[in-house]
């Protein structure tokens, strides 16, 4: 697919190489690059994935950067069901239940 | 051109900080390692009424306080008999982002437009980006935040990820990292470029924010309940939790409730590591800043924090994740209230402390923050579950952060451990004297480190021998 001008897309960005990283990381970490994402309007007349460009962001910053998403999408959600947590709003249903039968008993 | 590699931008660091927080802190600096503290809280030029006023115009502060009857009465089941006070919660998710975080936002970007600024940049992964970012978009103001975000095959925590959505819903700029503290480096870098201010987390009017929600709380059960609360609890990471609402509750004239911090453990994960990185389930709240803001606050992005959690702890306890993804299903199960996780630690934390307290006692959870698709319990226990982590039911002491995640049995299995304060209290002293690079102190350090420690004098001193310091 092709990046239009004015399209929403995603630049990417290496910071700091492995070998430029902060001292007193962990190693898993100096062993990797510090990545830079940022998201904007594309400045390009047309652009493919890969291709160095322009894009102007939300606070009018140009930033340039290796397009890698075009029309980026929020992919997180609401997850898989989770049993554990079902059973434990099961169990604290049925204890109110009883506490709130203990407590208008009580009342009366 | 100037120089942007990483040791020349950590190099200018001061002077970007006194360009994009209108603070010069070196004028606060006496004796060997001190500084005025409340001359820092004083550069906020505002009164409690007024911030409050200022809260207000933006849809930031008095939120409801309610009393969790249900749930007090199911705790009530396993107090010991005469045991387990009531618990009130504060519920902060209706300020206009979401979350207390709204109140350190919002003075900051009113103080920031007043002082001319065009923009507003965070650095934080957490709630307080939205929170800027909402208060900029009211203000008119542009609004940059910077997120820790990605491991290094660009898997994001989905509570981040989530952050980043609704930050760009009120038009801020969002720029992602991977895993790495020179994140702050890119936020240097970033100040410099476009010359907005730094709406830190740990500036006093990010503090001076906080102290209307411990203000207003301590006067709404003054009015409803007639006295001040017993105990108050917070949770804790970075520390302006802490000393905002403490300082506001001192304000409110409650200098008898207990202030108790709380944080999610997670002893054993490196806030650091690439590889660490996406096997915690909670991005704030915990001790990975917990404890070494404690010890150190001066690590923060200014030169002195105005968050000082020691000077007002007077308890701090742990809880695991498991026990907060419980607390999370039992307050929307029997109170109807759905709120995001990492905003119930402290309420997993009040749970096992109700219990211990009187009846008649009254424990205020000053904080909920909102939920929604990624910081949500089944978002993040199925992401824990996808990065190799175990979830299931048991004891909370089978919880080992990074390995597991051990959802409780039952309400009686709730509980909590006590950190050292003292303990903390004392790393804390050893750090200020390695950064100052001192072996001696004057008089006046030593008062200062009792504030900094709610030490008493001679208790100081003694930590001082220990540690070789001569007092000139």
């Amino acid at each position: 697919m092709k990046a239009k001008k004015g399209m929403w897309v995603e630049v990417e960005n290496i910071v700091l190489r492995p070998g430029e990283r902060a001292p007193h990381l962990p190693e898993d970490t100096k062993r990797v690059p510090l990545v830079m994402w940022v998201k904007g309007f594309l400045e390009s007349d047309v652009a493919s994935l890969g291709d160095n460009v322009k894009v102007r962001t939300l606070t009018g910053r140009i930033v340039e950067g290796k397009l890698v998403t075009i029309n980026p999408r929020h992919v997180h959600d609401f997850g898989d069901c989770v049993e554990e947590l079902l059973q434990v709003g099961e169990e604290v249903k049925k204890e109110l239940e009883k506490v709130l039968k203990e407590e208008d008993s009580d009342e009366r | 051109m100037k120089d942007n590699s990483y040791q020349a931008v950590m190099a200018r660091k001061n002077e970007i900080m006194k360009k994009s927080v209108g603070i010069d802190y070196d004028v606060l600096e006496y004796g060997r390692l001190s500084f005025d503290y409340e001359g820092l809280m004083k550069k906020v030029p505002y009164s409690i009424e007024e911030i409050a006023e200022i809260q207000a115009q933006t849809k930031v502060g008095r939120t409801p306080l309610f009393e969790l009857k249900n749930l007090t009465s199911l705790v009530r089941r396993y107090s010991p008999p005469g045991k387990g006070a009531r618990i009130f919660i504060k519920d902060e998710a209706a300020n206009c982002s979401g979350s207390f975080k709204d109140r350190r936002a919002s003075l900051s970007v009113y103080h920031a437009k007043k002082l001319g600024f065009k923009g507003v940049i965070a650095a934080t992964s957490g709630n307080y980006g939205a929170a800027v970012a909402a208060q900029a978009a009211q203000r008119g103001l542009k609004c940059i935040v910077v997120q820790e975000v990605y491991d290094s095959r660009k898997v994001g925590q989905p509570e981040i990820l989530e952050k980043a959505r609704k930050c760009e819903a009120y038009g801020a700029e969002v720029v992602q990292l991977t895993v790495g503290p020179e994140l702050f480096y890119v936020f240097l870098m970033l100040l410099e470029e476009t010359g907005y201010f730094n709406a830190s987390l740990y500036t006093p009017y990010s503090i001076a924010g906080i102290e209307t929600l411990g203000y207003e709380l301590a006067v709404e059960v003054k009015e409803r309940e007639g006295r001040f609360p017993d105990a108050v609890v917070i949770t804790h990471a970075g520390g302006g939790n802490v000393t905002g609402t403490a300082r506001g509750l001192l304000k409110a004239g409650a200098d008898k409730t207990c202030i108790i911090g709380a944080s999610v453990d997670l002893t054993g994960l490196h806030m650091a590591s690439d590889e660490d990185f996406n096997k915690k389930s909670f991005t704030t709240g915990h001790t990975g800043f917990g404890v070494p803001f404690a010890v150190w606050p001066d690590r923060s992005d200014v030169p002195r924090n105005a968050a000082r959690p020691l000077r007002y702890l007077d308890r701090y306890v742990t809880v695991t994740q498991g026990e907060v993804f419980f607390t999370t299903e039992v307050l929307a199960r029997v109170e109807g209230l759905e709120r995001g996780p990492a905003g119930n630690t402290s309420l997993a934390a009040a749970i096992a402390l109700a219990k211990e307290m009187d009846r008649d006692q009254i424990i205020v959870v000053q904080e909920t923050e909102y939920t929604g698709a990624g910081k949500h319990p089944l978002a993040q226990l199925s992401f824990a579950r996808k990065n190799g982590i175990e979830v299931r039911r048991g004891h909370p002491s089978e919880n080992v952060p990074g390995k597991n995640i051990v959802i409780p049995e039952s309400i009686s299995q709730l509980g909590y451990k006590e950190m050292d304060l003292d303990r903390l209290r004392q790393s804390y002293i050893k750090n200020a004297l390695e950064k100052a690079g001192v072996k001696a102190v004057e008089k006046v350090d030593v008062d200062f480190l009792s504030e900094e420690t709610k030490w008493p004098v001679d208790r100081v001193l003694e930590c001082l021998r220990d540690y070789g310091i001569d007092v000139e």
